[in-house]
């Protein structure tokens, strides 16, 4: 029997009992919604965290020197009580790591933290503030969008002026001109110098809440009560000059702090790539955990399935029966009935598809999740689809093909 | 030369066994059925049926031949036998010159496609499938393309008079116009034998004169007709009537000698 004449004849089938075939393949469909809605989410999630997050969070080419690594899931007691254990690091440190860097690597200290800044005409809003230097705004290629960023010699002098993102201008001048008016952060008066770019959000986590300030001004203070530094990012002009960079700042500060061959690190320093790796591990985990459920629901639809065929094969035992009395072989009646299990379930796992697509569009419309669909994904919904109905069929389709055709003929 | 039906009226076994043959020898190409000690037993629960106890029976080509019989008489055996269906328990069955009570399925299937026209009491088209599918199945068996297929179709359903129900399904026909759509399906492959059980059984008797008619008409044309009935009057359109009684032969008459013992009764 040709392949697309069994293909129509299922086809037929299904329009003729649209009720029954559409709770034969609630299963599957639900199954592959949610295999393709996890799929697309966690896809969604690692483009984003490859392309954007690592870049706008870390900086491309770029390493950080911190006292503790900042991506580090899973830490241990021992490993918490080792990092509490480590000497700060202070602008010294810095200093030395920043004269070891190949010419062309810009760095900048950089002190972060959420505090509550305020305005004359607003109450209170916690902002993300940034204690650096200027060539922070270089390194994060931030635009100013109106004012200007602080200069270096305004870092030196340690003047009180800050640099805010849309949101925290929004909030706390709403819509007044920020320019030239008074932030307080920690009691302390800023005057705005600039507003930056609208930059959006990372997994809803806005980036226009900024408040950058020269890290020579209080707010490290309050950032870093003991007047350490936090971390000081550094930029290389390319990957090369970037591995360079962290081996010299290793070599450096290994010497600086006589560390014996054969100890670790007292010091971290984090590439984007940590981050990654970080992310690497949470959506593996995801990708286990999100297609388990679907999996079960495939398994459920795999099983629906057959339970129908079985009910199909007892209802048309007659027409396997003239079927085979006119001519059809084994092979024939058993791939009638396999293409018909793997159509009914292809084409639920095509509405499931559908389903999926629609459904992590709504998570990512409705939550800060982004969605982006895996080609791949849909591939694999439908190989599984098929698949699902082969295995569902099999058992089905040879009760079929076994028959005998004077009992199958003689059944009413 | 094989001896002819016409001629002896072959009504002893040993008679028949004289026509059929030695077993294992190749029957003349004249004969297109040839069955020698044919026997088929079923095991009811540890009880064994012998529905055939050993028939030797030749039909040559062109033949219309009506095999008779009460019910339990083996008739419905022989005929699932002959069409293919079944596989014997012991005897041979020789079928265009084939030895078929050895074939496996696959074999059997393709013998049943090829060489075999099936019309059955109940007509057994298929309810979903229009006059023109239905009729086209053997083909679709048989692996002709589909342009192929339509066009020998439609040529099956002119000779039956129903090339203007093609479109039409089953349950949009009569009875008779069914029972033709099922000629029409049995002939399409051009099969040696065409098969027939109690054709008429589910017609009234108007419609089963007109399926008679096809019948004659057909026989006329050199289809080999074979009809299992249990009906006296349907049996005396063919023109040798078999009867088998307790899974032998009881009688093998030319049509006159039947009808005349009709009138005789």
């Amino acid at each position: 029997m040709p392949f697309f004449e069994s293909v129509a004849l299922a086809l037929n089938t299904i329009r003729v009992q649209k009720l029954k075939s559409f709770f034969t393949l609630l299963g599957v469909m639900i199954g592959v919604m949610f295999l393709i809605a996890v799929v697309s989410i966690v896809q969604g999630m690692s483009n984003y965290v490859e392309n954007d997050f690592a870049a706008k969070i870390i900086g491309v080419n770029t390493f950080t020197f911190r006292r503790r690594p900042n991506f580090n899931p899973n830490t241990t007691d021992d490993q918490w009580r080792e990092f509490q254990r480590r000497p700060r690091v202070w602008a010294a440190d810095a200093e030395l790591v920043r004269s070891v860097q190949p010419a062309g690597n810009k760095s900048a200290i950089v002190n972060s933290n959420f505090i509550y800044a305020s305005s004359q005409v607003s109450r209170p809003r916690q902002v993300q503030a940034i204690a650096t230097e200027a060539v922070y705004f270089d390194i994060k290629k931030l635009v100013v969008e109106s004012g200007r960023a602080f200069t270096s010699q305004e870092v030196t002098s340690g003047a009180k002026v800050i640099v805010i993102g849309t949101d925290v201008a929004d909030h706390l001048f709403n819509g007044l001109d920020p320019l030239g008016r008074e932030v307080r952060i920690g009691g302390m008066p800023y005057t705005v110098i600039g507003v930056l770019e609208k930059q959006g959000s990372v997994f809803g986590f806005s980036l226009d809440r900024q408040a950058i300030v020269p890290w020579t001004t209080p707010v490290s203070r309050i950032i870093q009560p003991k007047g350490d530094l936090q971390s000081m990012i550094v930029q290389g002009s390319s990957r090369e000059e970037m591995e360079d960079g962290i081996e010299a700042a290793r070599e450096v500060m290994r010497g600086s702090r006589h560390l014996p061959p054969g100890k670790a690190d007292n010091f971290a320093l984090e590439t984007e790539d940590s981050a990654l790796e970080f992310f690497d591990g949470l959506k593996k985990q995801m990708i286990v955990f999100g297609t388990a459920l679907p999996a079960i629901g495939l398994v459920v639809g795999a099983m629906v399935i057959m339970n129908i065929m079985l009910v199909a094969v007892a209802e048309r035992t007659r027409e396997i029966g003239i079927r085979k009395a006119l001519g059809a072989r084994r092979s024939d009646i058993l791939s009638q009935f396999l293409i018909e299990a793997s159509t009914l379930s292809v084409m639920g796992a095509a509405i499931g598809i559908a389903l999926g697509l629609i459904a992590a569009k709504i998570v990512s419309m409705a939550t800060p999740l982004p969605a982006a669909v895996a080609p791949w994904s849909i591939g694999m919904a439908l190989v599984l689809g098929a698949g699902v109905g082969i295995v569902a069929g099999v058992y089905p389709a040879s009760r079929a093909a076994r028959l005998d055709p004077i009992a199958a003929l003689r059944q009413e | 030369m094989s001896p002819q039906i016409e001629e002896v009226g072959l009504s002893t076994t040993a008679e028949r066994a004289a026509v059929v043959g030695a077993a294992g020898s190749t029957p003349d190409k004249d004969w297109v059925i040839v069955t020698r000690g044919l026997k088929r037993e079923y095991d009811m629960g540890g009880e064994i049926v012998r529905a055939l106890r050993g028939v030797d029976l030749a039909i040559r080509r062109n033949e219309y031949v009506a095999i008779m019989g009460p019910s339990g008489s083996g008739k419905s055996t022989f005929m699932n036998l002959v069409g293919c269906l079944d596989t014997p328990n012991a005897g041979e069955y020789w079928l265009s010159g084939q030895l078929v009570s050895t074939f496996k399925d696959d074999e059997l299937a393709r013998v049943r496609n090829k060489e075999i026209g099936f019309v059955f009491q109940t007509f057994n088209l298929l309810p979903r499938a229009s006059a023109l599918h239905n009729v086209e199945l053997p083909l679709v068996y048989a692996g002709i393309g589909s342009a192929e297929r339509k066009e020998r179709a439609m040529e099956a359903l002119t000779k039956v008079q129903l090339d203007n129900r093609a479109s039409h399904r089953p349950n949009e026909l009569s009875g008779g116009q069914r029972q033709r759509v099922a000629i029409a399906r049995a002939l399409v492959n051009r099969p040696a034998i065409l098969l027939a059980d109690e054709p008429t059984g589910n017609l009234d008797s108007t419609t089963s004169e007109e399926i008679m008619k096809v019948f004659e008409t057909l026989a006329n044309t050199g289809q080999t007709v074979i009809m299992v009935t249990h009906e006296p009057d349907i049996a005396q359109h063919a023109r040798r009537v078999v009867v088998l009684r307790d899974g032998l032969i009881a009688s093998d008459t030319k049509r006159e000698a039947f009808s005349a013992k009709l009138v005789g009764l």
